[in-house]
């Protein structure tokens, strides 16, 4: 095994190859899976150990060599930094690789496989050269590919119009971001000279500049990361994926986001005062607001899309807050709020990567993502509903799980810095962190009932059937990977030390981390009396002679699926009678009034409700705007021609004019 | 270098006649002309001569003067096409129109940092008023034909542009633009040819479908 970042880089060049093998052998889907599918397992296990060894404390290694492209060298290193955005790509990827293998599969008759192979392996590979660039050209070249890569995977069904529209938003909201960087890294240049980030770090730009630099790194990487309100193709994209694609991009992808945020403050030096609360605020904004439409969703994907802002939201918080107790002066809470958010950002990854994987599971095995068509799954698909349980409870923040953990760290943060006297704030913070999880408990809630309990509300769910093993084994795999991860935070936490040091925040006080030990033991205790209890209560249960009869049906003398709550009569009480308006569907309604009453009729637009009311107004706006301009567009090539015409004249008479009309 | 400003000032003299003349056969045949005169260009202009200034004269000549014209007469034949009969801009006016770019060029053309050896020639001038020339018949005629011969006018020159660099140019860019130039009119000819075979007609004025409503 190649240890360092060559080791790396290696698993760059076998993911291209096998990617590029799978392209070729479009013909044959079957082959090209196998070999697209065990090039990133492959990739992935030649780039674990280096990985590793540098997350358990092993020295940082770079390399560089000498580039074409003006400004550019391929200058790569492999850091704790990278290491910890490197670890859930690797495995989060081939965990999803050997997924997608199948779950692409049943599309065999219908399209061509080859690109959608290489375009997951291109969008791995690509990702893993965004963490490793030390030189801006570089990064940004491996950023766009990335880029392209995902918005040719999100419209992988193409002949549907929201694909390709989901497809285009993301290219569009990629592309602003990719503006935005451009911008920063010429202000790195300017004051460095060079596009090195070796250099960047040694002369960073002061005063106006560097505020320009983080504002622009805040929105060109928050664009990525899906911080309200630049999230708009987030939830499109994550739908319209292949799964194992919505797995990827919502587990690692939006994390680069952040790694782009963290490595420029790193490579910033000093911090600015306002870093902290900007994260906050951009933070539990994006928390509140996604959490809200992520309960009207009515599709499955969609849903989870809009619970990843809201993990996204929830690690900003942790960030800002430790930035911000950090420049006042409170060590203990910036260690916990950053030790919170690191360890959410590689918990969210697991889990979230692992609900996407479920998506796909139920996509799979019913054909729809409707979740007013799904229902009773779980008797149908035993296996994929063991990995929902536990996926949905790591989401919603409840012990003995993973995401429990991370969050108690920033809750115990907070409080901490309410109890050290930093007035009201830390507490309001408490309290919308609360509301956040309440929330996301009840989105998840929802998702669970109306997807596995209950009756079947459509054909498709009644004859839903359970995925193959190639499907089923990812699943349990991650969600064996969030049960560890709850049950040993220890080692997570060992893990972040070296990302801890290089970002600069103080280590943990060793009484936290000793609470922090004894979380992992309570989780494991739980899990026992669980598991336990379980068993008994099933022991018992099987004793008794079980009857078979109708649910209790209200009275009503036929009960039938459709009686059932829906998902949209779920989330009811909370859109009408609770939550603000403006977050809310478009309902449309006929109510049925009078004796005998007439046709009625309920529709609810769940769109993003900042697409809805910003977005779409201000673009049809600027496309009115611009319709006055449409006279230019003769269609005749003899205008065309014209115009060249002019503008050659235009040129020939501005150059003569500067020079003056002297020889 | 008399012998060579007479040579550009034919050139000069067949945009005028091409702009002016309304049978799409004299076009044709003074494209077909200015194409002979630059490859004489290309011998007269350089003192020494080599294979290669040779070479390349006797390829412009062939391919300018006797391939592309032949191909554009059999379109025309194909698509039974003998006047411009209503160019966009009139003859006069447009024969108008040449003389103030050839002066605009003339004009420009004093003003540019040129080097010693090329500052008192035609060259510059006449390369400009060519394009210029090629532009205008590419932008005041209605007939696809025209128009490829306007294109063609239009590359003659830019050779002649070329001929100042040809020392420093290598005969292989120089063969490859000629290559570039036959494909494209080759493209155009199979164009046109579908044009007529879809509308019936060559007027490039009704091609407006493209249009974004």
């Amino acid at each position: 095994m190649i240890a360092g970042v060559l080791g790396v880089v290696l698993c760059v060049v076998v993911l291209v190859v096998s990617g590029l093998v799978a392209l070729g052998l479009t013909r044959k889907p079957q082959v090209a899976g196998a070999v697209a599918a065990s090039g990133v397992v492959l990739g992935a296990l030649l780039g674990l150990w280096p990985t590793v060894r540098v997350l358990a404390g092993g020295a940082s290694s770079e390399a560089s060599a000498s580039w074409s492209l003006p400004g550019g060298t391929l200058a790569v290193g492999l850091d704790p930094l990278t290491a910890f955005f490197l670890l859930p790509m690797l495995v989060l990827g081939a965990v999803a690789a050997v997924y997608g293998r199948e779950y692409l599969l049943l599309f065999a008759d219908t399209r061509r496989l080859g690109f959608p192979f290489f375009g997951f392996n291109l969008l791995i590979a690509s990702m893993v050269m965004v963490v490793l660039a030390r030189n801006a050209v570089l990064f940004l070249v491996a950023w766009e590919t990335m880029a392209i890569a995902a918005a040719l995977l999100v419209s992988f069904e193409h002949d549907r119009p929201e694909a390709l529209r989901a497809g285009w938003v993301y290219l569009v909201v990629a592309h602003l971001g990719a503006m935005c960087l451009f911008v920063l890294f010429l202000l790195f240049k300017a004051s460095a000279g060079s596009f090195d980030f070796a250099a960047f770090a040694q002369t960073p730009p002061v005063g106006s500049a560097a505020v320009a630099v983080a504002v622009l790194a805040l929105v060109g990487f928050g664009s990525k990361a899906g911080f309200v309100p630049l999230h708009v193709w987030l939830p499109e994209a994550h739908a319209a994926a292949p799964s194992h694609v919505s797995a990827i991009l919502s587990g690692v992808l939006l994390k680069v986001g952040f790694y782009g945020l963290l490595r420029v403050f790193q490579l910033l030096g000093t911090r600015a005062d306002w870093w902290g609360p900007a994260l906050v605020a951009l933070g539990i904004s994006s928390a509140l607001v996604a959490i809200v439409v992520a309960l009207y969703q009515r599709d499955f994907k969609r849903a989870l899309a809009y619970s990843s802002i809201e993990n996204v939201g929830v690690i900003a918080v942790g960030l800002g807050v430790s930035f911000w107790a950090g420049s006042r002066g409170h060590p203990r809470v910036s260690a916990l709020a950053l030790a919170g958010a690191l360890m959410h950002v590689w918990n969210h990854a697991v889990m979230k990567g692992g609900m996407f994987l479920v998506a796909g599971s139920v996509l799979h095995g019913t054909g729809t993502r409707d979740l007013e068509q799904l229902g009773g799954l779980s008797r149908r698909m035993p296996v994929t509903a063991v990995a929902m349980t536990v996926g949905v409870l790591a989401l919603s923040a409840l012990p003995p799980l993973n995401g429990f953990v991370s969050e108690w760290l920033l809750y115990l943060s907070l409080l901490r810095l309410g109890a050290d006297g930093a007035g009201p704030l830390p507490l309001l913070l408490v309290g919308m962190l609360a509301l956040v999880a309440a929330l996301a408990a009840l989105a998840f809630v929802r998702l669970y009932g109306v997807v596995l309990l209950g009756q079947p509300r459509s054909d498709v769910a009644r004859h839903a059937h359970e995925s193959s093993r190639w499907m089923t084994v990812p699943m349990l795999v991650l969600a064996g990977l969030c049960v560890a991860m709850a049950v040993f935070p220890g080692f997570v936490l060992a893990a972040l030390d070296g990302v801890r040091a290089q970002v600069g925040g103080p280590a943990l006080f060793p009484a936290d981390q000793l609470s922090l030990g004894r979380l992992g033991a309570f989780n494991l205790a739980l899990w026992a009396v669980v598991l336990l209890g379980g068993r008994l209560f099933l022991g018992l249960v099987v004793r008794r002679p079980v009857t078979e009869d109708d649910t209790w049906g209200c009275g009503y003398p036929e009960p039938t699926a459709r009686m059932q709550y829906g998902a949209r009569s779920f989330s009811e009480l909370a859109s009408e009678q609770v939550l603000p308006a403006m977050l809310g569907p478009r309902v449309t309604r006929v109510k049925p009034v009078g004796l005998f009453p007439g046709a009625a009729r309920f529709s609810a637009d769940d769109r993003d409700p900042l697409t809805r009311r910003w977005y779409e107004p201000a673009f049809a706006r600027v496309a009115g705007w611009l319709a006055s301009l449409a006279w230019v567009q003769r269609g005749v090539l003899t205008a065309y021609l014209t115009y060249v015409f002019a503008a050659v004249l235009a040129a020939l008479l501005w150059v003569s004019l500067r020079s003056g009309g002297a020889p | 270098m008399g012998f060579a400003s007479t040579l550009l000032v034919i050139v000069l003299l067949l945009n005028f006649f091409m702009l002016g003349a309304s049978r799409v056969r004299a076009v044709i045949n003074g494209s077909a002309m200015q194409g002979v005169v630059l490859g004489l260009l290309a011998v007269s202009v350089h003192a020494h001569l080599d294979l290669e200034i040779v070479l390349i004269a006797l390829v412009a000549g062939l391919v300018k003067g006797l391939l592309i014209p032949r191909m554009l007469m059999k379109a025309m034949r194909g698509g039974a096409i003998r006047r411009e009969v209503e160019p966009l801009v009139g003859f006069m006016p447009s024969l108008l129109l040449c003389a103030v770019t050839t002066g605009g060029a003339l004009v420009f053309s004093s003003t540019l940092p040129l080097a010693p050896q090329h500052a008192g020639s035609l060259l510059v001038p006449t390369s400009l008023a060519t394009v210029l020339a090629g532009f205008l018949l590419l932008i005041t005629r209605r007939k696809a034909i025209t128009q490829v011969v306007g294109y063609l006018v239009l590359e003659n020159g830019i050779y002649v542009m070329g001929l100042m660099l040809l020392e420093a140019m290598p005969f292989l860019v120089e063969v490859g633009v000629l290559l570039d130039l036959f494909v494209a009119i080759f493209v155009m000819g199979i164009i046109i040819n579908h044009i007529n075979r879809e509308f019936s007609s060559l007027d490039t004025s009704r091609l407006t479908a493209l249009r974004e409503e």
